[in-house]
């Protein structure tokens, strides 16, 4: 048929198609689907359920409705209301006994000063483990020593079986590891996962410890948190550290 | 086998002319730098590996790791180059092919060596390697392939020694086809990390391959002008014909090596990351840039090719010059590769932070690069005493 023709033809609408090709054509897309299923299969990363926003590359927000892990657990910073009184950085170098010296720290705040309109301004940044939805450092562990705990996606230490190479410390994008001489073996944050966690707190001991409120923590799949309303409010900018890594944070940033 | 018999193959192996006194105090003196120089890493068992290198949270890779990939990489060409004279035959580096395998595994065990005192807790590495193996992490893809490799190639020596020729060769092929993966996962240890866009890229891994042609070649030269200088005896003609084809070999690689090298640094001013830049520019123009400039680019690359012209392939003490001074250069390549991909701080523009991190290796760190090193010239002299007659091959 002649597509000229094809142009005069009315338009029957789908009211009118019949179901039959409806489920052919539905077919066909989950085949096409399945066929770039079968290539994420291939994937060299080790969390099968790694979720970025497919949808919009540009954000770094995980698509709603798909984090990975039954209580996605996240932080989102305020960063503009931090003053820098260190205040998080003592009470989990407390809670987690994380040695003094030998750059031993799970959490730290940087600080710069920036020139706005020939005014100084001060500002300040805390960090810590991302927590990402995938980890460089999960991948490279040639033991499993360091592994994505399956229900809230915190990225943990087995010390027994961490051999020391220091491979995932030259992986973390966010210096987040570090050589703990009291276990001989590499540490970082675990959102107080067996300090306070375990014990039935619903805070990490930094966000429980800032005064300014710039920590919010929280359960990502529990759409009533606070963490949650203030990661999908629309008004909010919200970014992640490097992202260029590939490696989806679970720490977000925000001047909200 | 009982010991009479071990005796037996000993005396159809050894060289009993390296019985002498001046051969025995250099293995000794060897032996005892190799002692002394590891001592300096089992002391990081007893003080802290933080106590006694100079790693930090930063930079926790440095001279030890390098110098491993150093060994590993000499190690994986060595093999390559014997495993292709054994395999196919016929190539004229097959005759000086059983002194190679034998440097191989020598050299390899020069970077276990170093390794093996570079990591924290080397005994949960041999447990949890069997028992907890991550398949998507390089470094068990490497340590795995490369004890396979080492493996292989002590059979394929036994099978040289003994004279089982078809073992050895099974076996030459497997561990050279395991070299060759596992000098692959080296490169893709640092390849693989977006995190460090001065090492990620596919480019990595190659290079190393490269590199392994590279020192391979070299090292053949140098071990084979050593066995001979050690005995003060001429080269024979077909050995030495072999001499030239490795010295090809090297001058076909030292240029493809400098092509990798101009392109590799090229990439990072044209676009890409800041952070790869910086690290590049850690070479260029930075700290490094005198380990660059001097070492790799004019002792290790420069020098040695107008050597290799000189020599017109047929003078094998300027060759096997040349060759030591590409191992010098590539010793400091592999320094320069990893500590600047380090080197550039995550908190750039933060907290006042330098544009280059601080990192000098510590006396202990160049007291277990002695050691390596002599582990290597140690195992040269004993092979030569103990296995002179089975490296001395004739034409096939």
């Amino acid at each position: 048929m002649n597509i000229k023709d094809l142009e005069k033809e009315k338009n029957e609408g789908i009211e009118s198609l019949p179901s039959e090709e409806r489920r052919k054509f539905l077919q066909m897309g989950l085949v096409i689907t399945g066929v770039f299923l079968g290539g994420t299969v291939l994937s060299l990363s080790s969390v099968k359920n790694a979720k970025g926003s497919v949808s919009n590359p540009s954000s770094v927000i995980p698509v709603e409705g798909q984090y990975p892990y039954p209580k996605h657990l996240s932080m989102v910073m305020r960063q503009n209301h931090c003053v820098g009184c260190e205040k998080c950085m003592d009470a989990c170098r407390e809670t987690n006994h994380v040695p003094k010296g030998h750059g031993a720290w799970r959490t730290m705040i940087q600080e710069r000063v920036t020139t706005v309109d020939a005014v100084e301004k001060q500002e300040f940044r805390p960090i810590l483990c991302n927590h990402c939805n995938r980890p460089p450092c999960v991948r490279v562990c040639p033991t499993k020593a360091t592994y994505k705990d399956p229900e809230t996606g915190i990225v943990v230490m087995n010390y027994s079986k961490c051999i020391g190479c220091k491979t995932c410390m030259a992986a973390c994008p966010y210096n987040a590891r570090y050589f703990s001489h009291d276990k001989y073996a590499i540490d970082k944050c675990n959102f107080c996962l067996d300090t306070r966690l375990a014990a039935g707190e619903k805070e990490t001991a930094c966000a429980a410890a800032c005064p300014a409120d710039v920590r919010v923590f929280g359960d990502l799949n529990d759409k009533s948190s606070k963490i949650y309303q203030v990661l999908h409010e629309p008004d909010n900018k919200i970014w992640v550290l490097r992202p260029e890594t590939g490696a989806l944070p679970n720490v977000f940033y925000t001047n909200a | 086998m009982d010991t009479k018999a071990l005796a037996n193959m000993f005396a159809q192996t050894e060289d009993s002319s390296l019985a002498t006194p001046g051969m025995n105090r250099a293995t000794i003196f060897f032996l005892i730098a190799t002692v002394v120089g590891l001592s300096c890493g089992v002391a990081s068992f007893i003080f802290g590996h933080e106590a006694i290198y100079n790693n930090t949270r930063e930079v926790p890779w440095g001279m030890l790791i390098s110098t491993y990939a150093f060994w590993a990489i000499t190690s994986t060409g060595l093999c390559i180059y014997a495993a292709i004279s054994h395999l196919f035959g016929g190539t004229r580096m097959a005759i000086v092919s059983n002194r190679m395998v034998w440097m191989s595994i020598i050299c390899i065990m020069g970077a276990f060596a170093t390794i093996g005192v570079e990591i924290a807790s080397p005994h949960r590495m041999i447990i949890y390697n069997i028992l907890s193996p991550n398949p998507t992490s390089n470094i068990w893809w490497m340590g795995t392939l490369y004890g396979m490799a080492v493996g292989c190639m002590i059979v394929e020596f036994f099978g040289i020694v003994t004279g089982m020729a078809r073992i050895a060769v099974i076996l030459g092929t497997a561990g050279a086809i395991a070299e060759v993966l596992a000098n692959s996962c080296l490169g893709g240890v640092f390849a693989t990390l977006p995190g460090r866009p001065y090492w990620y890229g596919g480019q990595l891994p190659i290079y190393f391959l490269t590199a392994a042609f590279l020192c391979g070649a070299c090292a053949t030269i140098l071990f084979n002008w050593m066995a001979y200088k050690i005995r003060g005896n001429q080269m024979d003609e077909p050995v030495k014909k072999a001499m030239t084809s490795a010295g090809k070999a090297m001058c076909m690689v030292l240029i493809l090596y400098s092509v990798a090298t101009f392109w590799r640094l090229i990439m990072y001013y044209v676009g890409g990351a800041e952070l790869g830049r910086i690290a590049a520019g850690a070479l260029i123009n930075g700290p490094l840039a005198i380990n660059f400039w001097v070492m790799e680019v004019t002792i290790g690359l420069i020098i040695p090719l107008l050597l290799l012209v000189l020599s017109r392939l047929q003078n094998v003490g300027m060759m096997a010059f040349a060759g030591l001074l590409v191992l010098i250069g590539q010793f400091v390549a592999r320094y320069d590769l990893i500590v600047a991909g380090l080197l550039v701080p995550s908190n750039l523009g933060w907290d006042n932070a330098p544009t280059y991190l601080d990192y000098v290796p510590s006396i202990f760190e160049f007291g277990v690069i002695i050691g390596s090193i002599s582990v290597v010239l140690f195992g040269f002299l004993l092979g030569e005493r103990v296995f002179g007659k089975v490296f001395t091959q004739k034409e096939h």
